[in-house]
């Protein structure tokens, strides 16, 4: 087999059992797929010798006939995870030389599961943007090009690294996290598929925290199949932490019957918003007509508070950040900045925390200061948590209504050129995660299936939103997306 | 609600980081910025509506009042930019 980097998830897997291929022959084209693709600066941990020993095991436990879900696939882990011994700084100075003594929930279960780690993944810092251009290691660029035109372009963020990675075939897959689509708006930009699971389902242990309320992690890949084999392996309940939902993990890869027919699927009017490009008008009424010739019933919605997620989302988001944030003080781990002669404690925290965040960084941590501060507190924050209830309960009506999934776009354009959004105005970087920060603020899962290209030859995304815990019946949805929609186009290689 | 360049001080204070004096008016127009857009929440009539505490419902578990941890003190310190003698090194904190 040639390009076996090229491979997904389920064709690897069932090459891996078949004896056609081993993890070692897998690993080794990533690793080379790696080396070649230094321009993507997609990963900026490489752990090559844990990836061959980890293969070597798995073809090990192959021959043995003890094939666990995942063993012998390479993939790659975001900086957000913690990771014994491997360089863990979820993209920012202030966790520099940061090696941890222990290793997330998630990436753990994935270890278990037999899959073998290529290294870690560039990401926006702390997770905190949508272009990844806010990383202490630098840009990502996206493998995607307008066409001829070499302008550099933006995978988007947070997960950009793992969504340049997987677009580019420099791994299977690749975990990611959404706090508020960081997920599935980098997936739809590279045209991968990119799963948000319903808050709770994987564990956040050991990922470095964001906004704890929002923060999930999900699984980043090539096909729907392959996203519901990785999101099987990353879940599961974890007393480490106490929101892990104690659940049993349904086999999700058996779920997908491919029959959609009888399927509520609603069109939330409010998500039609003012100056959307044409082509994602098209590309939404497209995917709505496949479900509906997938046999789904295709249902107008309404969410009344949509237009007032982004803004919750900048106060809830926020002020949990300033204080998940507060620990990075330069006393325990990281970063701690010189110091002048007489300076006390105080200047210590106040000049190595102004060394070790970046400038969206500081500014969310302030603007969360300033929220929760004496005298803000109810007019700022404790109404955004009232809007959030409101959200959720728009959701709730319509699947009490009936309603199975939600179609949606990802994402209100393509892929900008990175320096191209948002340097004067911030708000027009954060009106990038429109139509997916509302499922984060209602806990639930979300999907963006690639569904069509531009006409600069970009990929685009449609999002399908799901009930609580029914990533199932969500993932079988998309993959009747997937299939009717037909996406194959891949970046053609530049680097 | 409009922010002043005391204000984006006082913030940036009790957030503990350092702004240096002549980033404070861009500091503070950002601010401005983003409260503006934050602003339209006062359109939603959020009348005997609940803050949201948790985003499943669902009880936190409980479990037995035991030490499930702890003898790891290298470990701990494995990271800390100085630590001396079993604990963590700052400057002075009293004077």
């Amino acid at each position: 087999m040639t390009d076996l980097n090229k491979l997904g998830l389920a064709e690897a897997r069932d090459a891996l059992r078949k004896g056609d291929v081993t993890s070692v022959e897998l690993t080794t084209a990533c690793l080379g797929a790696i080396e070649g693709a230094g321009a993507l600066n997609a990963f900026v941990h490489k752990t090559p010798e844990i990836a061959l020993e980890r293969a070597k095991s798995a073809d090990e436990r192959l021959q043995g006939g003890d094939a666990p879900a995942m063993c012998g696939l390479p993939v790659g882990i975001k900086d957000l995870f913690c990771t014994k011994g491997v360089p863990s700084q979820a993209g920012s100075r202030i966790l520099q030389g940061f090696l941890p003594e222990y290793e997330s929930t998630v990436s753990q279960n994935l270890q278990d599961a037999g899959a073998v780690m290529l290294g870690k993944l560039n990401m926006d810092e702390f997770a905190m943007g949508s272009s990844n251009e806010t990383s202490t290691y630098g840009d990502v660029i996206s493998p995607w090009r307008r066409g001829n035109d070499d302008t550099a372009l933006t995978p988007g963020g947070s997960s950009g690294g793992s969504a340049a990675a997987v677009a580019a075939d420099l791994c299977l897959a690749a975990t990611g996290t959404d706090t508020g689509g960081s997920i599935r708006q980098p997936a739809a930009f590279t045209g991968i598929t990119g799963v948000k699971p319903t808050y709770g389902r994987c564990s956040r242990w050991g990922v470095v925290a964001f906004a704890s309320s929002l923060d999930q992690a999900g699984p980043m890949t090539k096909s729907v199949r392959d996203a519901a084999i990785m999101l099987g392996a990353m879940a599961g309940h974890d007393p480490k932490d106490s929101t892990s939902a104690d659940l049993a993990v349904p086999d999700f890869e058996a779920l997908l019957t491919g029959d959609i027919r009888g399927k509520k699927i609603g069109i939330p009017k409010e998500y039609r918003m003012d100056g959307m490009p044409d082509e994602i008008e098209k590309l939404w009424a497209d995917g709505a007509d496949m479900l509906r010739d997938a046999g789904a019933e295709i249902i107008d919605i309404s969410l009344p508070h949509t237009k007032y997620a982004l803004p919750a989302y900048y106060v809830i988001a926020p002020a949990e950040a300033s204080s998940n944030l507060a620990r990075y003080d330069g006393v325990r781990y990281g970063h701690r900045a010189t110091l002048d002669a007489g300076d006390g404690i105080t200047e210590m925290y106040e000049k190595t925390r102004a060394e070790g965040f970046g400038h969206e960084v500081q500014r969310r941590v302030m603007i969360g200061t300033y929220v929760l501060s004496a005298g803000f507190y109810d007019a700022y924050y404790n109404r955004a948590r009232r809007v959030r209830t409101l959200i959720k309960r728009d959701f709730e009506d319509v699947f009490a209504a009936g309603i199975d999934a939600i179609l949606t776009p990802a994402t209100p354009s393509a892929a900008f050129g990175l320096g191209e959004m948002g340097q004067a105005d911030p708000i027009q970087m954060y009106l990038n995660d429109v139509f997916t920060v509302t499922v984060n603020l209602a806990g639930l899962p979300g999907i963006s299936v690639p569904a069509g290209i531009d006409k600069q030859g970009l990929p685009l995304g449609l999002q399908l939103i799901g009930r609580p815990w029914e990533e199932g019946d969500l993932l079988n949805c998309a993959q009747a997306l997937e299939t009717a929609a037909g996406f194959v186009a891949k970046p053609g290689k530049w680097w | 609600m409009s922010i002043d360049q005391s204000t984006a001080a006082r913030v940036a204070k009790l957030a503990r980081i350092k702004v240096e004096d002549d980033a404070l008016p861009a500091l503070a127009a950002e601010f401005n910025t983003i409260l503006g857009f934050i602003e339209q929440l006062n359109e939603v009539d959020v009348d005997g509506v609940e803050p949201m505490t948790s985003v499943t419902p669902q009880r936190l578990k409980r479990r037995e009042d035991v030490v499930t941890d702890g003898n790891q003190q290298a470990k701990i310190l494995a990271n800390a930019p100085d630590a001396r003698e079993g604990f963590f090194a700052v400057p002075k904190v009293v004077e």
